[in-house]
């Protein structure tokens, strides 16, 4: 009994709409960026679904490279945060709002 | 050897279970984490909520007989990703009261919520009837029918056909490690100035620095003995190439 | 095991010659960093830019002769590289042009800002080199996720840049700002990735571009969705309206020439990007995507236009006009057609030359703080500093579109390119919004040119702030700006009135290198002078001190930025009389698969 495709491409779709809805209405930077993740990663999970009914590695690969980038701009991201964060050490992760919009 | 593991445990998996109901355990963990991530008030349960839903991304890919990317998202995703984000958190301090989620915009929330919602339906109304490319010419070979299983058909997509994007990520680590390393070296945090010339109430000022040449060489005094005392900078930088490496060592794996 | 898993792996062949451009740039990153970390010292700013300088120049002569060889008749013409992964054509290698040329003049701005910084630091033009390595990549790229690492490649760098000023805290704010709502459409654009190949079982362009040939599919809402995806991704990196909100925080916040390198290689990777998935690949769904383009398009240029109207930074201001350019260039896009592709690379290219150079007058205007960006400060330029104003004048002309200048070609080009398409109505909308840009631009020109703010009785239409009341001030002043030659106290004004001729241009030039220009330029306008000299170097102390108390203080340009708005300024006017090299290389730069 097998899972259909559009049922992991339907857990793929919610978990990117939660993800850019997280985005959007939280106002701390971290969890911003942790939703930013949770869309990466509904990301990853369309291409193991279609890699895996196309029978194609290209899929899997393309996930391969999805975490190299996801490690890479987290590194730079968190470095911001903390580079912000010395220059006004008296902030806490709470304060890490972004300016307006 | 994790990828031996997880090649195990998804055989268990497979043999034992119905996918219908590893892929509703893994769905339901998937939202439940994302769900925690949204609406959790304290950062550090919302990186518990993003470890959940990495694990169930894990279980997924399990159930899509991908043991390796299974075992690659749990250890660089929830291994690497997630504590550094942790760090970064346990850093910076929560404070002790109570989160209070500002709503910065009237009426942000039930806009965003909205446009999300219509996407998403959009999305899924568009995909559902949607065919996926049966009969596609497969670009790089099918994954079942190389020798080696799919660690070695990735690995051999990764050294042939995706080889440019593989060298590729040399650029962007080299330029993750850079700005890792630009931003954590910097001035340094004030603290420590102020504690090693003693001048206890002198505040960072940014405005007095900018006015006359005379502040200004003070302040490159100041930089240059940052670039001595590097310590708290140099961290991060070691974080990070640990972070960074994680998947080209697993590539270097599949090369054996 | 290992060995008959390495007899059956056939590496591609390594045509390294393919991705030269890029790796020179790195390479000359690389080389940076390897001097900085072996010797005790970190390398100066000005032997950091000189290497920046010799990469980006060696890149961009190898880009010329790649260039030469695949568009020249007896050349050996476009071809993919790479397993396919990468192309190597007209297209590919002019943008590779761009991009270099843009890393000259933006090495040359960073020099002058770390050096008016007071800071040594080379990581900054390293940073500039990997990002425009991730820009000549997005263009060459022939699979999607060669697209997407060589967008994160160049996001990554721009995102340090702009967090690169650690004084002004705006300047983290900006980079986090940029960040977030950059990792958001890299994740939109990746999921579109994800779609497409879905709909289409590959990643490849050449291969999406086939099987779309071959196909006809009878399902197409996954491909639909993905190119959504894609186009909303790619349309948040290049600032186009609606996804425009980041754009003006962060480049107020951004250091300036970090803002000007943006704002130039961000558009530049991301119109590639665009043209090469959308023209290229998905041409054979054009009749889906045009639409939505064209809509973009409108929307775009006029909230660029408008919205550019009711800034008072200058830098905010420059941030609207480089969203109206977007619009610009999506027409281009919109068209889908050769003469769309080649009107668009045309755009970025004097885009990027046009907005660098005005970004080089802003980091010097902006004071070693880089702060004094507001409307006010930019007030009487031309008298604390000729060259500067004659700069930015310049610059603000050709992106109205003034004829002789690259801007006009521009327009013209994507505007020709759009009613070839049978898209007039947008062609109009274009044409109107570029009035209304001409005016705000022409705005800041006479603010520079008019006389500096008077502390009563004068002119009391100069006590308005600045801001909308500006442009009527301005126009106020424009009948009196061919006197303005240096009073700026009250009794210095009126002698002047008094004893100027009302018809006094060429020589306000002369004056206003005593008007706080403390460069070699000084003594080199002295002999010039005439008899006026002695009475201006009367009024120079007291200029001076009305220029304190304005806000603004003594304009020194930086040798390397006066060699970036040099060349800025030289590109913009030498292309602008003789089009013809560049419109040749923009309608030679055509894509390998159509």
């Amino acid at each position: 009994m097998t899972v259909s495709l559009q049922w992991y491409i339907g857990l793929s779709v919610v978990l990117f709409g939660m993800g850019a809805l997280g985005l959007l209405i939280r106002r701390n930077v971290l969890v911003m960026y942790m939703c930013i993740e949770l869309m990466l990663n509904a990301a990853n999970i369309a291409f193991v679904a279609f890699a895996e009914k196309l029978n194609d590695i290209g899929g899997q690969a393309a996930v391969f490279f999805v975490l190299v980038v996801a490690a890479a701009e987290v590194v730079v991201g968190l470095g911001i945060v903390v580079a912000i964060f010395r220059r006004r050490p008296d902030a806490t992760v709470d304060d890490l709002h972004m300016m307006k919009g | 050897m994790t990828g031996f593991l997880a090649i195990h445990s998804s055989a268990i998996v497979a043999t034992t279970l119905p996918d219908a109901v590893v892929f509703a355990v893994a769905a339901l963990i998937i939202l439940a984490g994302a769900v925690g991530v949204i609406v959790e008030r304290n950062p550090v349960h919302s990186a518990l909520g993003l470890v959940i839903a990495l694990f169930g991304v894990a279980l997924i890919f399990l159930l899509l007989k991908d043991d390796f990317l299974a075992a690659v998202q749990i250890i660089v995703y929830a291994g690497a990703i997630v504590v550094l984000f942790l760090f970064v958190i346990m850093f910076l301090g929560v404070d002790k009261r109570e989160v209070i989620v500002r709503e910065s915009l009237r009426g942000q929330r039930p806009l965003a919520l909205a446009l999300v919602l219509l996407a998403a339906v959009g999305i899924l109304l568009l995909g559902a009837g949607a065919h996926y490319a049966l009969g596609a010419s497969s670009a790089t070979g099918a994954a079942t029918s190389q020798p080696g299983g799919e660690v070695a058909a990735l690995g051999r997509s990764v050294f042939t056909t995706y080889l440019l994007p593989f060298e590729a990520t040399a650029a962007l680590f080299i330029i993750a490690i850079l700005g890792a390393v630009v931003l954590t070296k910097g001035r340094g945090a004030p603290s420590e100035k102020r504690g090693e010339d003693g001048s206890a109430g002198d505040e960072p000022d940014d405005v007095s620095m900018s006015d006359g040449p005379g502040s200004s060489e003070d302040l490159e005094i100041g930089a240059g003995e940052q670039e001595g005392e590097n310590g708290s900078g140099g961290e991060v930088g070691g974080v990070s190439t640990s972070v960074v490496r994680a998947p080209s060592a697993t590539s270097q794996e599949v090369e054996e | 095991m290992a060995g008959t898993l390495l007899a059956t792996l056939t590496i591609p062949h390594l045509d390294y010659t393919a991705v030269l451009p890029e790796i020179i740039l790195v390479g000359g990153a690389l080389f940076i960093m390897l001097v900085t970390s072996l010797s005790r010292k970190s390398m100066g700013t000005a032997s950091s830019m000189g290497w920046t300088v010799l990469a980006a120049c060696v890149a961009l002569g190898f880009s010329i002769y790649q260039w030469v060889g695949v568009t020249a008749h007896g050349g050996h013409g476009a071809y993919a590289a790479f397993a396919g992964s990468i192309a190597v054509d007209g297209f590919s290698s002019m943008v590779a042009v761009i991009v270099s040329s843009s890393v000259v003049v933006a090495a040359l701005m960073e020099e002058g800002w770390l050096r008016r910084q007071g800071r040594v630091s080379p990581e900054m033009h390293m940073l500039t080199l990997v990002s425009a390595a991730g820009a000549i990549l997005m263009a060459a790229a022939n699979d999607l996720i060669v697209v997407f690492l060589g967008l994160e490649i160049m996001s990554i760098g721009l995102y340090v840049l702009a967090a690169y000023d650690y004084r002004r805290k705006e300047s983290g704010e900006a980079a986090l700002k940029y960040l977030i709502l950059g990792g958001f459409s890299s994740a939109i654009f990746l999921y579109g990735i994800a779609l497409t190949y879905g709909a289409t079982g590959t990643t490849n362009l050449a291969g999406i571009a086939s099987y779309l040939s071959k196909n006809i599919l009878l399902h197409d809402g996954l491909l639909l969705a993905g190119m959504a995806l894609l186009l909303v991704g790619l349309c948040f990196k290049v600032a186009a309206a609606p996804f425009h909100l980041w754009a003006p925080d962060v480049y107020q916040g951004s250091p300036s020439p970090a803002t000007g390198y943006m704002a130039a290689v961000a558009k530049i990777g991301g119109f590639a990007a665009l043209l090469r998935i959308f023209v290229s690949a998905l041409g054979s769904y054009r009749a889906d995507w045009q639409p939505a383009i064209w809509v973009i398009a409108a929307v775009t240029l006029v909230v660029g236009a408008v919205m550019a109207l009711v800034q008072t930074d200058v830098k905010r201001m420059l941030a609207y006009s480089s969203i109206n350019h977007a619009g610009f260039i999506l027409l281009g896009v919109a068209a889908a057609s050769t003469a769309g592709v080649s009107a668009s690379l045309y755009y970025l290219f004097v885009y990027s030359f046009m907005v660098m150079g005005s970004f080089a007058v802003v980091s010097v205007v902006g004071g070693s703080s880089d702060d004094a960006h507001s409307l006010a400060s930019y007030r009487g330029l031309h008298r604390r500093s000729p060259w500067l104003a004659w700069t930015l004048a310049l610059m603000l002309i050709a992106q109205a579109g003034i004829p002789f200048t690259t801007g006009f070609m521009a327009k013209l080009e994507v505007l020709t390119a759009s009613i070839g398409a049978h898209v007039t109505w947008l062609a109009v909308v274009a044409m109107v919004t570029a009035a209304v840009a001409a005016f705000f631009y022409l705005r800041v020109v006479l603010l520079m040119f008019s006389t500096a703010p008077a502390p009563s009785g004068v002119a009391p239409m100069d006590a308005i702030p600045a801001g909308v009341g500006a442009m009527s001030s301005a126009g106020a002043h424009r009948g009196t700006a061919s006197y303005e030659d240096g009073g700026l106290s009250e009794v210095g004004e009126y002698l002047r009135v008094a004893d100027t001729p009302a018809d006094y241009p060429v020589e306000g030039m002369s004056f206003g290198f005593y008007a706080g220009d403390q460069g070699d330029q000084r003594k080199g306008m002295e002999g010039e002078d005439g008899g006026d000299g002695s009475e201006d170097l009367v009024l120079y102390g007291r200029e001076m001190d009305g220029d304190m108390d304005g806000g603004g203080e003594a304009i020194y340009i930086t040798p390397s930025v006066g060699v970036a708005m040099a060349i800025c300024a030289c590109f913009t006017v030498f292309f602008g009389i003789i089009p013809g090299p560049l419109t040749t290389m923009a309608h030679a730069a055509t894509m390998l698969i159509r």
